[in-house]
């Protein structure tokens, strides 16, 4: 097993990846802090972990802005729990006038009150808001040893509380057990979803990142998980994220959503300071190409 | 002969385990696997990345969305002009389009491409289309089927609705000729045509990529006033979504979704959508035109292909059926399944 920091001469080595175009802008607006732990939680978040603090609102208007006059296409919205940072349904509406917004949130703080508020916003907005909310099994019994005893029926009852709303979430499920994404695994998820009422179940399912929290279960990288220059598929290096996308957090401009926990992962301090290639030199750069991973919808 | 620990001692265990997890970052920050102090990622952080002067951002910022001049040719100019997309094989629209773009004597007539799936007889079409004198760019579907290509690499999460991508893309694969299929491989991607003094870009999914998704309400205006910047265009038309629709932009542009004429948009109601550009002292006027068309005979044709019900269905009642997952939570909530 390595170490998942690269070192300076694999970051020389390492092939490098063009931005093509800032598509996709990401906040961290919850920071590291979150009101769970779970267990393959890839940025390790946890009401203790403060690596990065929630963001504040005049924050994520100044990158608004600089998006805007970068022609951004999309914005989405992770922490940590985005819900913990109390201007966060203020920090929507102001988005969804620069575009569309996504938000990826454990639902456990989505009570009826807020959900109505967020059905509100939608319903006002220039464009979509889709929430997104995780769940690591189709049942308690899979679901609670990764994401905390009781998580399941709770968030169950924020999806209910988003479609009585009139919102229609998307759930998120990682493959942390082999059959979340197979064929029988992704019935049982949108019967779960039919039995709640909703008929017009949305789901995605997204590869574990062995970084983090994951490291610690015991799945961490292998030396020769590494990408080198002849790793390049004939079309370049355009179906990774850090070509379309970066990452906002209270401390900087990150390359991805991934990497937020590598200070050789920040580019800098503005958009237009990452407005460059950077070197695949990380270890979970070989997870994202080989499982073509996207935090996207 | 048991190692198993007494429940209470289980569950014990299990909340300092959780109670460790909780708190396991007091004062400390994830670097990778690692916990480090707080203050070492904090400085290691504030010393990474690059930092401009304001003068240098703003360069960059210019440089980054420079663009390559675009060598296509432009056609026109035109008075007034019919844009469509997505036949889907229904040749029955795509005959009731033409008559009805001629009796309001288009200069011009373009196809903005998707000419199969979904609807029968995927050979009906181009004769059609040399008939009219439609001017073609190409589709994703066009693109695969020039390739012969064994699926059309949809890759929904419902395995239901990769059957059904594959059902439509199998039956037209199997059933265009192959002069059809090395026809649409030379078809151009892009297209520019002066309505009036308008300059229009025509493209399939965007100027960008051909199966690039561009929805009402996931497309926003600085965006589409920066793909307009960059393409030095006045106007950009596309298809692909199958939902139309019309933004007049701040710079006085204007981006159109022009539709599909191959099935309803997903609205309860049976009619297609074609889109009519007209120029209008020195400007454009957009008109997106709904279109009856004889939808039972295209159903009855669909049921002796044996094509999906499901299909059948949406054409009859006007509610898309299958591959929802594409649409925005917006078009979604106002979608039927
Ligand atoms: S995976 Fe999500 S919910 Fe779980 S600890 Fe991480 S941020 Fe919180
Ligand atoms: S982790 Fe993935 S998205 Fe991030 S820089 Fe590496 S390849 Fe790109």
């Amino acid at each position: 097993m390595s170490s998942v920091s690269p070192t300076a001469d694999q970051e020389a080595q390492s092939p490098r990846v063009e931005l093509r175009h800032l598509d996709t802008l990401w906040f961290q607006v919850g920071g590291t802090l979150c009101n769970l732990a779970c267990t393959h939680c890839f940025v390790s978040c946890s009401p203790t972990n403060h690596t990065h603090e929630m963001m504040r609102l005049e924050e994520v208007l100044t990158f608004l802005d600089e998006a805007a006059s970068l022609g951004v296409k999309e914005y989405y919205f992770t922490g940590g729990e985005p819900f913990l940072n109390p201007e966060m349904e203020a920090i929507l509406e102001h988005t969804l006038a620069y575009g569309p917004a996504t938000v990826l949130t454990n639902g456990l703080l989505l009570d009826r009150t807020r959900s109505r508020r967020l059905a509100g916003i939608a319903e006002a907005a220039d464009y979509s808001l889709d929430v997104r909310v995780s769940i690591d099994g189709y049942s308690a019994e899979s679901n609670d040893p990764i994401r905390g005893s009781g998580t399941f029926d709770r968030i169950l009852s924020g999806v209910a509380n988003l479609t009585a709303a009139g919102l229609n979430p998307v759930l998120t499920v990682t493959e942390v057990h082999d059959e979340n994404s197979s064929a029988y695994g992704k019935e049982r998820f949108f019967s779960v979803l039919r039995r709640l009422g909703i008929d017009k179940p949305r789901l995605k399912i997204l590869p574990l990142f062995p970084i983090g929290a994951e490291a610690e279960r015991g799945t961490a990288y292998e030396s020769w998980q590494r990408l080198r220059s002849s790793d390049a598929p004939a079309d370049g290096w355009d179906h990774l994220q850090c070509s379309t996308s970066r990452m906002v957090t209270d401390q900087g401009v990150w390359v991805c959503p991934i990497l937020v926990n590598e200070p050789s992962g920040k580019m800098g301090a503005t958009l237009a300071d990452t407005l460059r290639p950077f070197p695949l030199a990380h270890a979970a750069c070989w997870t994202c190409h080989v499982y073509g991973v996207s935090c996207r919808t | 002969m048991s190692h198993r620990m007494p429940k209470s001692e289980r569950s014990l265990r299990q909340r300092a385990e959780k109670r460790a997890r909780l708190t396991a970052h007091a004062g400390l920050a994830t670097w990778g696997e690692r916990l480090v102090p707080l203050g070492q990622f904090r400085s290691a952080t504030a010393a990474a990345g690059r930092t401009l002067d304001s003068a240098a951002q703003e360069a960059t910022r210019r440089d980054f969305l420079s663009h390559q001049p675009d060598p296509t040719t432009v056609e026109g100019p035109y008075s007034r002009i019919a844009v469509f997309g997505g036949v889907y094989n229904n040749h029955p629209a795509l005959a009731a389009l033409l008559d009805e773009v001629t009796s309001r004597s288009a200069d011009a007539i373009y196809c903005l491409g998707d000419l199969g799936g979904f609807g029968p007889h995927p050979n009906k079409v181009r004769p059609l289309l040399e008939e009219g004198a439609v001017r073609v760019i190409q589709g994703n579907y066009e693109e695969s089927l020039a390739a012969n290509h064994q699926d059309c690499n949809c890759g929904y999460t419902d395995p239901r609705d990769n059957h059904f991508a594959d059902v439509s893309y199998r039956y037209t694969a199997e059933n265009t000729s192959l002069g059809f299929k090395r026809w649409m491989g030379t078809l151009p991607r892009r297209r520019r045509v002066l309505v009036g003094n308008r300059e229009l870009l025509l493209v399939h999914g965007s100027p960008r990529r051909i199966n690039e998704f561009l929805f009402a309400s996931t497309t926003p205006v600085p965006f589409l006033e920066m793909l307009l910047d960059q393409e030095k265009a006045d106007a950009l038309c596309c298809t692909h979504t199958g939902l139309e629709w019309h933004r007049p932009l701040p710079s006085g542009r204007d981006a159109i979704n022009v539709g599909v004429i191959g099935r309803p948009a997903n609205d309860g109601r049976p009619v297609v959508r074609y889109c009519w550009l007209e120029e209008a002292r020195g400007k454009l006027a957009v008109e997106l035109v709904e279109l009856a068309y004889d939808h039972r005979l295209l159903a009855q044709e669909m049921r002796r292909e044996e094509l999906p019900n499901e299909f059948i269905e949406t054409i009859l009642d006007g509610w898309w059926t299958t591959c929802l997952e594409i649409l925005p939570a917006r078009e979604r909530a106002r979608s039927r399944h």
